[in-house]
């Protein structure tokens, strides 16, 4: 029994740092209806910007955190005013490729920048682990969890209340409509592309914090398409629990099935459940219905 | 207050649609735009919002002046601030939000949040159904409530004209006349320059003070709604009565067919 509530909060670490990073997919998804395929570089530039300011200049590990939220933020910004913008009324299957291309571009770069080996953080948290009743979680896990569902709930107040947060709705329900409202859809793209590059960035620190960092972080990407895809491309709350569902999947077919078969089932089950549910439920779970007056 | 002069407009670089339109709608009024399908009515409206560019479509000549400044060419969101709203044919509300939400987006281009409340009140005030229904999800409204929905966002805006694209699309008689009652109150009240496109002659010139005919993209009849009223082609081709002033009847199949007279 202790070892499955040991696996099922480790899950549900991991699944709310998922939930986090599948928030970008599906904020660029609803606003644009484009597939983001370099939010996982997105997480490795947050990574290794935290990782550099922490490790080789020796800046408080929270500074060092709000100093790579922002450069994800600017990041955000430009790639969609020098690679999104230029393909405005382009057709949506382009716009997947550049994403594609910007992909490869980026982890090029970063090699350049970072080389291929793993980076470790700093011990920043304690490791004396916290006990809680019969199970051990180390303080990396509880504050990973615990940042992931703050930003959960900022980002879902956010788009429930803010003016900006409903514009972005607005424009993902129907772009014309909202441009006839004064809403400018440049202005929208751009702060989707910023709250995706932001939440990838703080992914890849927590992440890069319990495992290190190196390019491999980046196939969190891949791992976290599913989680989008298995709560609905183009729902939030779906997005949220998708990824805490992946998260506790993953841990639990990693710590029984694995012995079994001897290992990888970890990394292959998102995927076969993915592949159930979607045969049952083609938009996801919580994908939104398309509303039909009749 | 607002005036275009001769202006062109290209879909595609090729397809010519406004052939040289010219029209004037001075504060305070409503002025109606009618014409048949494919008059090039909606386009005029979209030349004037900047809504074209969406589309592919282009003011290729003539140009656009509202309270004496040029606005041809700038962006959407910027016409939207400086007061021109346009509420787009077919409703076009955002399905998946609600309906306060809905109104909440049309005040998005609004710097003064505190009065923003107030202006909920007010669209409620005009429309009292919606209120009822304002955490209802916009897509599940019945097509009346929707059109409200679609102007009370025009309102949000505060704008100081409003351009309105055939809201009588597919509603009942007698909501098409309770709209368009309200649209009324709305002129008098806050003082909304309105200019009002539709195929519902009848119904738009009941409020309207002045009328323009549209053809084929250019405008071939304007003036005050009387003289268009009393205009023998105009009753015949766009109020259906016939010469006589009499609702005309189908069952004498071999009636004249009368030619409009300015071809």
């Amino acid at each position: 029994m202790t070892f499955f509530l040991q696996l099922v909060v480790t899950g549900l670490v991991v699944g709310a740092v998922y939930a986090m990073v599948a928030l970008g997919f599906v904020l660029i998804y609803k606003s644009s209806d484009v597939i983001n395929f370099a939010q996982g570089e997105l997480l490795l530039v947050g990574a290794y910007t935290c990782w550099t300011l922490v490790a080789v200049y020796h800046v408080p590990f929270l500074l060092a955190m709000a100093v790579s939220i922002c450069v994800s933020l600017f990041l955000g910004i430009a790639i969609e005013r020098m690679v999104l913008r230029s393909f405005i009324n382009e057709p949506v299957i382009s716009v997947i490729m550049a994403t594609l291309g910007l992909s490869s571009a980026m982890r090029g770069i970063l090699q350049v920048i970072w080389s291929t080996d793993t980076k470790t953080f700093p011990e920043i948290f304690p490791s004396a682990p916290v006990i809680i009743g019969p199970i051990a979680v180390s303080r990396v896990y509880l504050y990973s969890l615990f940042i992931s569902l703050a930003m959960l709930v900022i980002f879902s107040l956010f788009f429930k209340y803010s003016n900006m947060g409903i514009a972005m709705r607005a424009t993902a329900d129907d772009q014309q409509a909202a441009l006839s409202m004064g809403i400018s859809v440049k202005v929208i793209f751009a702060a989707t592309w910023a709250i995706a590059a932001v939440v990838a960035g703080i992914g890849g620190i927590l992440l890069g914090n319990i495992n290190g960092v190196n390019p491999s972080l980046s196939h969190i990407g891949l791992t976290v398409l599913p989680v989008a895809i298995l709560g609905g491309l183009d729902s939030i709350p779906g997005a949220i629990l998708g990824g805490l569902f992946i998260g506790v999947l993953e841990s639990l077919s990693g710590g029984y099935l694995d012995p079994l078969l001897g290992g990888g089932v970890k990394e292959v089950a998102p995927f076969v459940v993915l592949v159930l549910i979607l045969m049952i439920r083609p938009y996801g779970l919580f994908g939104q219905e398309i509303i039909e007056r009749v | 207050m607002l005036q275009l002069n001769n202006i062109e407009v290209m879909y595609d670089r090729v397809i010519l649609v406004l052939k040289g339109l010219s029209l004037k709608v001075p504060q305070g009024r409503i002025v109606a735009l009618l014409g048949s399908n494919g008059a090039g009515k909606t386009t005029t409206l979209k030349a004037i919002s900047g809504l074209l560019t969406a589309e592919d479509g282009e003011v290729t000549d003539g140009s656009i002046v509202f309270k004496g400044e040029e606005i041809h060419g700038m962006e959407a969101d910027k016409i939207v601030r400086k007061g021109i709203f346009q509420v787009m044919e077919g409703r076009r509300v955002f399905e998946h939000l609600t309906v306060e939400e809905n109104l909440l987006a049309g005040a998005f281009t609004r710097r003064d949040r505190a009065v923003v409340k107030g202006d909920l009140q007010l669209v409620y005030e005009y429309f009292p159904k919606l209120k009822q229904l304002r955490h209802r999800t916009a897509g599940y409204l019945s097509g009346g409530e929707q059109q409200m929905l679609a102007i009370g966002r025009g309102l949000m805006a505060r704008p100081e004209m409003m351009l309105l694209d055939e809201p009588s699309l597919g509603l009942a008689p007698l909501l098409v006349q309770e709209i368009f009652e309200i649209i009324e109150q709305i002129n008098r009240n806050e003082g909304t320059t309105i200019l009002l496109v539709e195929q519902n002659a009848n119904i738009a010139l009941s409020i309207a003070h002045y009328g323009y005919i549209m053809e084929n993209g250019r405008i071939v009849l304007e003036g005050t709604v009387d003289k268009l009223k009393r205009n023998e082609d105009v009753q015949e081709f766009y109020l259906g009565l016939s010469e006589l002033g009499q609702r005309k009847s189908y069952r004498e199949v071999k009636h004249y067919k009368r030619r409009k007279r300015w071809l």
